[in-house]
């Protein structure tokens, strides 16, 4: 698992950067402006791909902690663990461009909609988990506690996602999720795949390098590990 | 130039757009190198553990 990591990362990274610059350059240079937003529009290419993050990330924590609870295996854990902080940041750009999205387009920075406010619980959700992972005195306690609440907390999501359909609100309903006929023209669309893409691989990555810590930090004691440290092969 | 001056002006909106892609940067590459260093400093550790070891 953990060669399998060590691996894998180099050409995440590379495919990452190669779609952010492409992704930036069509979003950025090459796509018309939105001819009622203007140019404003153009933080969908970071708002959209990072609030897509923010609920897959935790899908992914949900899930392994889910796996980690039935069948009791490790690295279900350390995924949960190195999954968090990622989405904690990816949630925060989602609510940041946002509130600067929404200033020039609504007027101000900040409402108290479902929208707004279930990504806002989908923060606290990621800073409680990590707090009640720091705050727990034996490990296995707090992997286990952590995880229900990983798995409590995954209610969230159809919210966040339905709200702009179940409540009128300010926001605009989703763009691309609508299967049949997306309503942006292919100019548009293809820098937004393009960084949801980017921003995909970019966690991957980073999933990589935080699980590799970990496993360094926990197998401390395998010979596998002090093997591997001796050739400095880690 | 001028092109590059309406490039960067985003038609009235620079403030709002730039800060958006500024602030997703500083976060988006904080996270990368704090996950970076952990890495590392896993390692020296894993490494200093084996040296311990081989030397008793």
């Amino acid at each position: 698992m953990y060669r399998f990591a060590d691996r894998l990362a180099p050409w995440l990274a590379g495919l990452c950067v190669l779609c952010l610059v492409a992704g930036l350059y069509l979003g950025l240079v090459v796509a018309p402006a939105d001819y009622e937003q203007g140019d404003s529009y153009r933080i969908i290419y970071i708002h959209v791909p990072a609030a897509w993050m923010s609920m897959f990330v935790y899908v992914v924590m949900a899930t392994s902690s889910a796996v980690f609870l039935i069948w009791r295996l490790k690295i279900a854990d350390m995924v949960a663990l190195a999954s968090a902080p990622i989405g904690a940041a990816f949630t925060a750009v989602a609510l940041l461009t946002g509130s600067f999205w929404g200033k020039p387009m609504w007027g101000t920075w900040w409402i108290w909609d479902a929208r707004l406010t279930s990504e806002l619980l989908l923060l606290f959700l990621y800073l409680g988990y990590l707090a009640l992972r720091g705050a727990l005195e034996t490990p296995q306690s707090a992997s286990k506690a952590a995880a229900i609440l990983a798995i409590v907390g995954v209610v969230n999501i159809p919210i966040i996602h339905f709200s702009v359909e179940w409540w009128n609100t300010l926001h605009q309903p989703a763009t691309i999720t609508k299967f049949d006929k997306p309503s942006m023209h292919i100019s548009m669309l293809r820098p937004l795949l393009l960084m949801v893409l980017a921003f995909q691989l970019l966690y991957f990555h980073n999933l990589m390098v935080r699980v590799r810590a970990l496993i360094l930090q926990r197998e401390n004691r395998a010979s596998w590990v002090a093997e591997l440290a001796e050739k400095n092969h880690v | 130039m001028s092109e590059l001056m309406d490039f960067l002006s985003m038609g009235g909106y620079a403030f709002y757009v730039w800060t958006s892609y500024a602030l997703t940067t500083i976060i988006l590459l904080g996270i990368v190198i704090w996950s970076s260093r952990q890495l590392k400093q896993s390692r020296t550790q894993a490494i200093r553990r084996a040296q311990q070891h081989r030397k008793r």
